[in-house]
Parts: C-alpha cells; sequence; structure tokens
C-alpha cells in the first residue's frame, strides 16, 4: 500500500507543471450563493426510525463502547 | 404477447400504453430477466411486491422498470454502495432521483452492483464480486456503474440508474455498447444518494438508445429542496428528433487524444469524425492545454472529498460494527474491516492532501487546476459547439488486467474526468465495435461528446442524429446476460 501511494503520489506531483499565478480555487462549478428556503418546521424522522439502523441502539440513544477498555 | 426484449424503454411504455402489453407482464418479464442474472449484475433483485413500493403516481413512462445503483438510499431495501461496511443497511428513505421514478409510475427492477462507494473504472473494487461483460464474461463492464451497463446491454433491464464521478456512467456504457448520459452538475438531486466526491457526483441514465436517456433526464431532472445544489434544466427536456447536423461544430482535442490509445478505438472514433461530416457538422481541431492533468488533479480531489465523506461509517449509527472492545478500537477495526483496499488507498490519500502543511501543495494546487480546466472548456465552447473524444483509450479489458497498479487503472478514465472537472454534460453513444491491441473479441467502443452546462437537449439532439447514422447493433450483447 504504500509504494502504491507513492506512485500515486509522484504523478500527482507533476501538478507543479501547471502555471497557477493568480489563479483562484475551484470547489464549485455550480455559481449558487444563499439558496434558502422558508424557516418554517417541518417532520424529520422519528427517533425510532432514526435508531432503527444503529448496531446497538438504547435507551433512544446510540450507543458506544467506554472510551477505555474495561480492567 | 408483444416482443419486450426488443423493446427500448420508451417503446415497452408505449406498449402499456396502447393496450399491447399490460404493467403485469412487462413487470414479470424484467423480474424473470433479473432473477437469471449471469453477470452478477444485480445485489438485490425485487419481487412484484417489492418493485412497486415505491410507486405512487404515473406519467408517461408508467410501467416500465428501472434498475438502480446501489448508491442510492431506497426506504426498507437493502443498501449497500457494494462495501462490507454497510451490509444490512436499510435505509429510512429514498433518494430523490428513485422517488421521482416512483412517482413516474416507474418500478424498481433491483439494486446494481458496483465499484465500492463508486471508487473504480472496472467493478473488480465490488466487496461482493465484479460484474461481468455481457459480451465477454472474461472482461470488466467497466465502472463504477458496472453493474447497471451490464444489466441493460444484457437484456437484464430495459434501463438503469447510475452515477458518474470521474466517468462512471460513460466509461461502463462505452465497454458494454449502451448510452451513458452524465448531466450538468446540479441537474438532478443527489439527495440520498451516497457521497463519494460531492463536488463531482451526479446521476445519469444508462440506455439502450439515446431517446431513453432523454426520457429518464426529463424525469429525474429538476430542483429539490433536500438538495441546495441541484437547479435543474430550465425548459426541460423533450425526446430528440434531429436527423443532421447543419451548422454545429464538434472540436477534437487532438493533444488529448494521442496518450495511449488502442488502434480499433481510433479507427471507430475517426469513423464516428467522417459520419458527423456526412451529416453537415463541422469538424475542428482544438486545444484543452491543461485536460492532460486532469486525472492528476482529480486524483487529489475526490479523494479528499471521499475522505471527509467517508468518515460517517464509524460503527455508530447505521452500518457495522465490528469491534465492542472500545471506543477507540471500535472505529478503528470497524473501518479496517469494512472497506476495502481502494476505499482505503483513497482515504489516506485524501487524508494526506488535506493536512496541514500539504494542503496548499496538494488540494490547493488540484483546485487551481481545476478552475485552469475549467477555463479551458469555457475557452472551447466559445469556439465550438461541442467537444469530442473516444469514451475511453480501450475496450473492456481483461478481469486482472489492471488491478495490480492503481495508475494504470486510474488512465481508463483519461477522458471522461476532465468533463467531470468543468461540471459539462457528456454523453457516451456506441459507436462499432473493436477489437483490442493484440487481438480478441469484437467488443464495444464508446463516442464521447461534451457540451456547455445546461445544454443537454442540443447534446441529446446531436447524438440522436449521429446514432441513427451509425446504427449501431447491440443485439449480440443481449444475448450475453442469462446465466
Amino acid at each position: 500500500m504504500a509504494g502504491e501511494l507513492s506512485s500515486i503520489l509522484d504523478h500527482v506531483d507533476k501538478l507543479a507543471e501547471v502555471d497557477i499565478e493568480g489563479v483562484e480555487p475551484t470547489s464549485h462549478v455550480v455559481p449558487l450563493e444563499n439558496v434558502l428556503r422558508p424557516d418554517e418546521p417541518r417532520p424529520s424522522l422519528d427517533r425510532e426510525v432514526a435508531l432503527s439502523q444503529a448496531p446497538d441502539p438504547h435507551d433512544g440513544a446510540f450507543r458506544v463502547p467506554s472510551p477505555q477498555a474495561e480492567s | 404477447m408483444a416482443d419486450l426484449m426488443a423493446a427500448t424503454g420508451a417503446q415497452t411504455a408505449a406498449l402499456i400504453s396502447s393496450g399491447e402489453a399490460s404493467a403485469d407482464e412487462v413487470l414479470d418479464f424484467w423480474l424473470e430477466r433479473a432473477s437469471g442474472d449471469g453477470l452478477n449484475g444485480y445485489l438485490w433483485t425485487a419481487d412484484r411486491e417489492s418493485a412497486r413500493a415505491g410507486v405512487d403516481g404515473s406519467g408517461p413512462l408508467a410501467g416500465v422498470p428501472v434498475a438502480i445503483k446501489d448508491i442510492f438510499c431506497t426506504e426498507g431495501v437493502p443498501t449497500t454502495a457494494a462495501s462490507r461496511i454497510l451490509e444490512g443497511y436499510l435505509p429510512p428513505y429514498t433518494a430523490t432521483a428513485v422517488a421521482r421514478l416512483n412517482a413516474g409510475g416507474m418500478p424498481m427492477l433491483g439494486k446494481t452492483n458496483m465499484d465500492e462507494f463508486a471508487m473504480g473504472s472496472s467493478n473488480e473494487n465490488s466487496a461482493y464480486g465484479a460484474s461481468l461483460n455481457p459480451w465477454d464474461r472474461g472482461r470488466v463492464p467497466g465502472g463504477s456503474s458496472g453493474g447497471s451497463a451490464a444489466v441493460v446491454a444484457g437484456g437484464l433491464a430495459p434501463w438503469a440508474l447510475g452515477t458518474d464521478t470521474g466517468g462512471s456512467i460513460r466509461q461502463p456504457a462505452g465497454f458494454c455498447g449502451i448510452v451513458g448520459l452524465k448531466p450538468t452538475y446540479g441537474a438532478i438531486s443527489r439527495f440520498g444518494m451516497i457521497a463519494f466526491a460531492s463536488s463531482l457526483d451526479q446521476c445519469g441514465p444508462l440506455t439502450r438508445d439515446v431517446t431513453d436517456a432523454a426520457l429518464l433526464l426529463a424525469t429525474l431532472q429538476g430542483r429539490d429542496q433536500m438538495d441546495s445544489t441541484s437547479v435543474g434544466i430550465e425548459g426541460g427536456i423533450s425526446a430528440p428528433g434531429a436527423e443532421r447536423l447543419d451548422g454545429l461544430t464538434f472540436g477534437v482535442p487532438r493533444g488529448l487524444i494521442g496518450q495511449g490509445i488502442e488502434a480499433g478505438v481510433l479507427a471507430r472514433f475517426e469513423e464516428t469524425l467522417i459520419k458527423i461530416a456526412e451529416l453537415g457538422g463541422t469538424i475542428v481541431d482544438i486545444e484543452l492545454p491543461h485536460a492532460g492533468h486532469a486525472i492528476s488533479a482529480y486524483y487529489v480531489l475526490a479523494p479528499a472529498e471521499a475522505s471527509t465523506n467517508l468518515s460517517r461509517y464509524d460503527g455508530v449509527r447505521y452500518g457495522v460494527r465490528a469491534s465492542d472492545e472500545d471506543l477507540l478500537s471500535m472505529y478503528e477495526v470497524t473501518r479496517e474491516e469494512g472497506f476495502g483496499p481502494e476505499v482505503k488507498r483513497r482515504i489516506m490519500l485524501g487524508t494526506y492532501a488535506l493536512s496541514s502543511g500539504y494542503y496548499d501543495a496538494y488540494y490547493g494546487r488540484a483546485q487551481r487546476v481545476r478552475t485552469r480546466i475549467v477555463e479551458d472548456f469555457r475557452n472551447a465552447f466559445g469556439q465550438v459547439d461541442f467537444v469530442v473524444t473516444p469514451t475511453s483509450p480501450t475496450v473492456a479489458f481483461e478481469l486482472g488486467e489492471k488491478t495490480a497498479d492503481p495508475w494504470t487503472m486510474y488512465q481508463s478514465d483519461l477522458f471522461t474526468v476532465p468533463m467531470s472537472l468543468a461540471g459539462v454534460p457528456a454523453i457516451s453513444i456506441p459507436a462499432g465495435l473493436a477489437q483490442p491491441d493484440g487481438g480478441g473479441p469484437d467488443l464495444p467502443v464508446g463516442f464521447q461528446i461534451a457540451a456547455p452546462a445546461f445544454a443537454e437537449q442540443k447534446l441529446l439532439e446531436a447524438s440522436f442524429a449521429l446514432e441513427s447514422a451509425i446504427g449501431f447493433d447491440g443485439s449480440a450483447g443481449l444475448e450475453g446476460g442469462l446465466r
């Protein structure tokens, strides 16, 4: 994996050949600004539904193991 | 009964509305075909009831079932993006694109195989085994929408939905001898489409012909409140009918096409240019000076976005959890076991490109090269109506042929990635058959046409005229789908 990543980065390094002096970055191609919708309450997923796919739902919440292994 | 196998999607819809075939007959026919899948094209197939579960309306295409790439969330129906990490996941809602088809009365035939999280060009990155090319089962169908392309080309679905980030609709459509359209970024809602690279991902149709692509696009496109980047196509889309290309100019980026292209692919491409001229179109050489850097820019930008998008798979809210030892090992083991090698490669690449100290050198630079490529297309479309290339440098390659070296695999998308970075619409239509370099069976060759943003109707009209002149026969593929 390390060798593959190095090889990909070697190819990517060719981007240095492109003159980007004074060029603005593109993060998005459709010129959109401040797309708004009316600020009105609307239904969202029921808690039960939102929890239904969790590996370990418990008491209305997503349960995770302790940050520290039990000793 | 009418010959449903010979009918396109549009023709099937006409058979239903004229009463020559009932919607039940049509659905049963295609469910039977899908259940005989010999291409590993489907990860899940519907029955009569589940196929219609979401259908809640009617439209001109009512009753014609669609195969859906497994990247679209479908309420209560397994959705994995071909990843182990989403094994058993049943989404609580349906993607807007699928909901729009359902609202038009179209049932869902099944969920199609793909490269894991749409990362790949051969379907070999699926966690559930590669889908196969119906023209030659020893070869790949392309990717990442390989299952969608295979089931349409192999006569296991009348048409299908796919997604395209750097070529994932066009390249498999080209490899399988069908039509694949990547619309303008923003034409179709991405809501419920599992995210890979959000500034590039776009949904689109894979179909037997250009008319079918137009009709599906007409149903799919439009603004959606759930995706603030969706804007739709002004004026909508109608079935194309152009016969000539008079007055239209087609630009050929010769500087790009020189690289590593197979002789047979180049021959079909040059013949297609002659057909364009015969229809009254003008061919001119153009420059896309920075398009040769598109693959390098793409393999910074797409992995960077992917590394962010895929951080959500952590074993907490949905999907698979692999360890309950402690919190950190739960994250680590879940992601270690849940993701395949290509996904891990791209997460690491993207994380590196975004990391402090390397951000400007990689991500910032790639974003600026992207600007250069956007400008290349803007300049080109100041001179010409369309940009044309072969869809891929090669015909479908053999299973395993390019898996050893990721960069070799990435070159499959040499001609499709530039359009993705520029966000412009592009279509692949079959241009005939060719042998691979070094000999082998006759395999489909794709011809790619790109147009300015939101000029889909014009793109479809030109593609329709050219498709009629080419007269491609895909029947050999249709024979290759069943077990």
